[in-house]
């Protein structure tokens, strides 16, 4: 069962990368969320209740409520066009995100070690990795914001890879998630939106060096 | 005593941010340097004592304890005149000394602590820190900066945390899940090395936004370029240092292991190119707080290029981070007198500074020869081992491509600074020009004079203590 969860996790990736609209975006965020309160359910068995409940109170409440709410108002605050404007065209966007899972793939098969699960290995490394890409080739800044979010999903899925054993480090990336995302969210939604009217990132290439 | 230096800073910060009364605040930041002497002092006569499970006083972490607060004392009076003279509001000024202090004390509990988990912790925190005092103008340009350096910042995070998930899951082979570099460093025979390899990847990555090496450099320029100078010498000295010790301290796990010829490899790659990146920049740049920036990065990759090269090279690679920390603060506390003159960051609206200031433009002038590290600079001591490790290696065509980058390099950094201190400028219009008291230089005086005499006469317990945080490296 995390397997298949793990699985229809890597296909929003998928879903993602030839999206069209920032919505679209956000719904996928909010349903990884909720695949992850899913698979926290199921793989950290052996971890006491309290610890538990708090992990799976930051995958429903955090990620795919809290956020996912958070940007769609910034979305209409900002007054900002629903396009997610890729640079390359959604075709090679597929591509690439496929080249990624496959790479990854090949790596993490490369590995020998018997007693890891090699799944969670693939979904978490593609994930980053299709966060940097996402970062890389759409021109939004909100889009950036979005990538990170993909970013940190991806960490969370590798730190429950090993939660069973380390459950401090899965509230480690926790504290990592809620404070990266505040920090982050918090001057997006102060400043950005006001000052930078039509938020692409050309508009921030003023600090140069002559 | 570390946990009531923590408290007491967290008090402090607590009643500067709700206060506004000018004499309350400036007192709260005596009080706060007078707790961090206090603590420096003490952590130095309690060397080799661990407290609260996760803080050593160990020999690396005790030198830069104390060249962070040797820079910081200057810093908090820069940062006075710098409040003084731009008439900010009350409330910027309680932010401003707020992430002050929020910023030297995480960058103080990050180089002591001996858990990687809370190194990387109290990183987050000089995030956040730094980018409330890059924020500081409050324009576009503040903004920008701000957010690119969030941003590069929040992900060199992230990639910490992968590394260290990394590391547990080489740890679990070694049947142990402390996360302690001494444990590390005890099991380091029994680490897996597929997954010790990626962690190195993945930290080195993570680190490299703070000392700034290639990839993660940029965000650090743009840091140091937007936020208020005293700031900026802040950013490209002891912060920088935060980005050493956090590799440094990996590196001598990883050094102990087969691995130590890979992560060589990489280290090495990244170094050499920052130095072939910093010379690009070097050689257009027209904005003087780049320059000093892009100076720094130099001085990053020579100094990992000496931990790379090994034997003698440990010794003077930490040596130079200290001296660097010395030379680059006192350029950029200088900075703010020379705008005051100019009101321009542009070298090519900046001329002929020695007839307006000549007390600063000697401070230009010495700040240069010492950054370039041409004899008496105390950075030339350690440049030279640097070479003389490299040349130890037999990588004699390394030796050259450096020297050669590095000819470019002081090339344009004299051709600039000169530029600033000698030749008239057309753009620049003769005005009032506010009167600079030659007290303001003092201490920039005192830390270039002090990096002479460091560099020449070290004292010997500094000696003792750097060659105790490398003995630990395999001969």
């Amino acid at each position: 069962m995390i397997h298949v969860l793990l699985i229809i996790f890597l296909i929003t990736l998928f879903y993602m990368s030839i999206a069209n609209r920032l919505m679209t975006y956000i719904k996928v965020l909010s349903l990884q969320g909720v695949l992850l309160f899913f698979v926290v359910f199921l793989q950290l068995s052996e971890i006491d209740p309290i610890n538990l409940s708090l992990i799976l109170l930051e995958t429903i409440i955090f990620k795919s409520l809290a956020v996912p709410l958070f940007l769609s108002y910034l979305l209409k605050r900002n007054h900002i066009t629903r396009e997610a404007e890729p640079f390359l065209p959604n075709f090679v966007s597929l591509v690439i995100t496929t080249s990624i899972v496959v790479i990854n793939l090949l790596i993490v098969t490369m590995i020998k070690d018997d007693h890891l699960d090699k799944i969670f290995f693939v979904v978490a490394l593609s994930t980053l990795f299709f966060g940097l890409y996402l970062i890389a080739t759409r021109r939004k800044i909100i889009t950036h914001v979005m990538g990170y979010m993909v970013i940190e999903n991806g960490v969370f899925v590798l730190s429950l890879a090993i939660g069973n054993e380390m459950p401090v480090l899965v509230n480690l990336g926790i504290m990592l998630d809620i404070f990266a995302s505040v920090l982050i969210l918090g001057i997006f939604m102060n400043k950005i939106g006001d000052v930078f009217k039509d938020i692409d990132v050309d508009q921030l290439s003023n600090l140069k060096d002559y | 005593m570390v946990i009531l230096y923590l408290l007491g800073s967290f008090l402090l910060i607590l009643s500067l941010f709700f206060s506004r009364s000018k004499y309350f605040v400036y007192g709260l930041l005596g009080v706060f340097l007078v707790l961090q002497c206090v603590f420096t002092m003490y952590a130095f006569q309690h060397g080799g004592n661990t407290e609260a499970t996760y803080f050593t006083y160990d020999p690396l972490g005790l030198i830069l304890l104390v060249t962070l607060t040797i820079v910081a004392i200057p810093a908090a009076i820069h940062s006075y005149i710098y409040i003084e003279s731009h008439q900010e509001s009350p409330r910027s000024r309680s932010i401003y000394l707020t992430a002050l202090i929020l910023l030297i004390t995480s960058i103080g509990a990050a180089y002591l602590s001996n858990h990687i988990a809370v190194t990387w912790i109290f990183t987050e925190v000089t995030t956040l820190s730094a980018s409330a005092l890059i924020y500081h103008h409050r324009n576009k340009l503040a903004l920008e900066g701000t957010w690119k350096y969030v941003f590069i910042c929040a992900i060199s995070i992230t990639f910490i945390f992968i590394g260290i998930l990394f590391l547990s899951l080489s740890l679990q082979h070694a049947g142990s899940d402390n996360l302690s570099y001494a444990n590390l460093l005890q099991k380091s025979n029994e680490l897996n090395p597929v997954w010790l390899q990626m962690a190195f990847l993945f930290i080195f990555t993570g680190f490299t936004a703070k000392l700034g090496l290639v990839p993660m450099f940029t965000a650090g320029i743009d840091a140091k370029d937007t936020a208020p100078a005293p700031a900026g010498a802040l950013f490209s000295t002891v912060l920088m240092n935060l980005g050493f010790i956090g590799i440094f301290r990996f590196y001598l796990v990883i050094a102990n292991t087969p691995l130590l010829h890979w992560a060589k490899l990489v280290v090495g790659t990244a170094a050499f190119l920052s130095l072939f990146v910093a010379t690009v920049y070097m050689l257009k740049v027209k904005n003087i707080k780049r320059m000093f920036a892009y100076s720094g990065i130099e001085h990053m990759g020579l100094v990992m290029l000496g931990v790379v090269a090994g034997g003698i090279g440990y010794y003077a690679a930490i040596l130079h981070v200290v001296l660097h920390a010395f030379v680059k603060s006192s350029l950029f506390f200088q900075y703010n007198q020379l705008y005051r003159v100019f009101q321009s960051k542009s070298i090519q609206h900046i001329g002929n500074y020695f007839k307006y200031n000549p007390t600063g433009a000697i401070v230009l002038l010495l700040g240069f020869f010492s950054s370039a590290a041409m004899p008496p600079s105390g950075l030339f001591v350690s440049e030279f081992l640097i070479f003389r490790s490299i040349f130890a290696t037999g990588q004699i065509a390394l030796l050259v491509a450096v020297l050669l980058l590095l000819t470019m390099i002081i090339w344009a950094f004299g051709k600039n600074i000169f530029q600033v201190l000698f030749v008239p400028t057309e753009h620049f219009e003769e005005r009032e020009i506010p009167s600079t008291s030659g007290w303001e230089s003092l201490t920039q005086y005192i830390l270039l004079a002090l990096a002479v005499y460091v560099g020449f006469n070290p004292p010997a317990a500094l000696v003792e203590m750097i060659q105790h945080s490398v003995s630990l490296f395999p001969h």
